[in-house]
């Protein structure tokens, strides 16, 4: 038991230290920072819109759009991570598979393209 | 490799049809080759159905047992593929006249396909999965093909969550069989099984799959998007829903019970009896109220499926041999039924109140009779098609020792007799002052209405080698 407690020691220093780290750092920002508010400093961030206003604003579906195109090609760069770390151990159905899956993706890609679903007016 | 690559063929040649369509399309004229796509498609899916019938009649396995080619799989993919065909073919005329018809259409259709044709031939949880969720996504995004519709958009979004939803039913479950089994494996699966009970870990994974997969044939507890579904999406992609998903996701049902859990039949058949009594039922009460044809079509299924499930529920082989049948004859049906439907219209505006058939009978005798054999073949009336599909049902339960389910079946099918023959009664003896409908001039509308009130009546002398078929089929999925 005393084996196995101790392996996780490391883990228990670690989160010490974060936890120290973290205070420190909000302390030392209450203690020694310099501090000149204006309002758009102390508001709450937001990304692209104004923090207070009705939650049910009209959403530009454009958004939803790019984020999912992101979400696509973050998933293609997932999978080829591995694949590229064991490139010398796939075979040769390793290797056309995922250039059969990089087909579909560009097929997409290119279809989306056309479709006008990339530009901004 | 190769010769796996040989078993998945037919869904090669689709999904690189759909690509290059989709490519072709929008590099080229967009939406005004649609029709023409429509069209091409169609055609393709009928020579995919004839090249799968027509292929040896052996089992296959691929890709280490992910992919099963049998004959249970051949029968629902022929089923599938003639129905999509079918409603493709129909629905041309109605969305162009509507503005409705994109090229995207067809290409999310054919992708539907292909998933629909990789569950029915999934031997592994994971191949189910894929096949559920890209047949899933192209209908999601088919239900909200009128964008500018409010009520289309609708239900695209209510199908999407519920189907999310019961998509993560159906993974925890997944996830519950393999932490106990050992692997995603159907064939692996049923080895577990063997050794003795079910744990109850692998009995907790299998209810959460039963609730996914009844989700997405709309078996009642799981039914409450049908109605808004099928009422908010344009009115040909709901005589899709109504067709080809319905025989794939009960196509993947009975493989996943017979190949995976063939075993601990008792375990699985109160729950399957159960549901499909609650389907029947709430299918046959809850139509009636019903004044849109779309949602009692809708309710229609729901009371369709729980029949259908009937015959999975007794366990034996001549169960899922009486499902088959009874799938195939409720997809020509709806097919037929639907063809009438696209055609209800009053001044080019598409109509979907049943009072406005008062007096149908007057106007378009031939037509008004090819509903009264379809609507009497849907309530299970003697001696219509759908009445000796129900008698196969109703005696797979009655063997399969589940006698109460045959006999409220019967009880169920008389209740919702009353709402089809009320459609038969405003046709011919309703109001003779309501507001009516226009002829429809679809030829091809008409040419499917007909067909599938004929093949309802000749079907009593011969089934054109359905039941044979069917019978092999269920042979090479029970074992």
């Amino acid at each position: 038991m005393d084996e196995m407690l101790r392996e996780y020691l490391p883990i228990l220093v670690f989160l010490a230290v974060a936890i120290a780290l973290g205070l420190i750092l909000i302390l030392a920002a209450l203690v020694i920072a310099v501090r000149r508010p204006d309002p758009e400093k102390v508001s709450a961030y937001e990304c692209g819109f104004n923090a207070f206003d009705d939650a049910r604003m009209k959403f530009d579906v454009r958004f939803y759009l790019v984020s999912i195109l992101f979400i696509i090609f973050d998933l293609e760069i997932a999978f080829l991570f591995p694949w590229a770390v064991a490139f010398k151990d796939i075979s040769m159905t390793g290797f056309w598979s995922m250039m059969v899956f990089l087909g579909v993706l560009t097929a997409g890609f290119a279809y989306e393209w056309k479709k006008g679903a990339l530009e901004w007016q | 490799m190769s010769a796996d690559l040989t078993l998945i063929l037919p869904e090669i040649v689709l999904a690189v049809f759909a690509m290059l369509g989709l490519l072709g399309a929008v590099y080229t004229g967009k939406d005004a080759l649609a029709p023409a796509l429509v069209w091409a498609t169609s055609a393709l899916l009928v020579l995919v159905a004839l090249w799968v019938g027509l292929a040896a009649p052996e089992t296959h396995t691929g890709f280490g047992g992910m992919f099963i080619d049998d004959g249970f799989s051949r029968f629902a993919k022929v089923t599938l593929l003639l129905s999509a065909a079918a409603v493709l073919a129909m629905s041309e005329g109605y969305m162009s006249a509507r503005g409705l018809l994109r090229f995207e259409y067809p290409i999310l259709i054919t992708l539907a396909v292909v998933g629909m044709m990789v569950m029915v031939s999934a031997g592994d949880l994971m191949s189910l999965y894929m096949g559920l969720e890209l047949q899933s996504l192209a209908l999601y995004v088919v239900a909200s093909l009128r964008r500018d519709s409010i009520k289309s958009t609708e239900a695209g979004l209510k199908y999407f969550v519920l189907g999310a939803l019961s998509s993560g039913l159906l993974l925890y479950g997944a996830s519950l069989i393999y932490g106990y089994a050992g692997t995603t494996l159907f064939s692996g699966i049923i080895q577990t099984a063997q050794t003795g009970d079910v744990s109850l870990g692998m009995l907790f994974g299998l209810i959460f799959v039963i609730s996914g997969l009844a989700f997405k044939v709309s078996a009642v507890p799981f039914h409450m998007w049908t109605p808004d579904v099928y009422e908010g999406a344009p009115t040909p992609i709901t005589a899709f829903f109504a067709t080809a998903p319905k025989v794939a996701a009960m196509g993947l049902f009975a493989r996943v019970m017979h190949d995976a859990f063939g075993n601990a039949v008792g375990d699985w058949q109160q729950v399957v009896a159960l549901i499909s009594l609650l389907s029947m039922f709430l299918g046959a009460i809850a139509a009636i109220g019903q004044t849109n044809i779309k949602r009692l079509m809708a309710y229609s299924s729901i009371a369709h499926m729980g029949y259908a499930l009937m015959g999975l529920a007794s366990g034996t082989v001549f169960g899922v041999q009486a499902m088959l049948v009874y799938l195939a004859i409720y997809v020509t049906m709806n097919v037929g039924t639907f063809a009438f439907i696209l055609m209800m219209e009053r001044d080019g505006q598409p109509v979907v109140d049943v009072a406005s058939l008062n007096m149908y009978s007057k106007r378009e005798p031939g037509k008004a009779l090819a509903m009264l054999v379809l609507l009497f073949s849907l309530a299970g009336v003697p001696p219509m098609l759908g009445f000796f599909g129900k008698l196969y049902v109703l005696r797979a339960a009655y063997e399969g020792g589940l006698a109460w389910l045959a006999i409220a079946g019967v009880v169920a099918s008389v209740i919702g007799a009353f709402y089809y023959l009320r459609i038969v009664f405003y046709m011919y003896f309703g109001d003779e002052n309501a507001e009516g409908l226009d002829g429809g001039k679809s030829p091809v509308l008409w040419g499917f209405l007909m067909a599938s009130a004929v093949v309802m009546v000749l079907g009593i002398i011969n089934m054109f080698g359905v039941e044979g078929a069917a019978a092999a089929a269920a042979a090479s999925l029970v074992n």
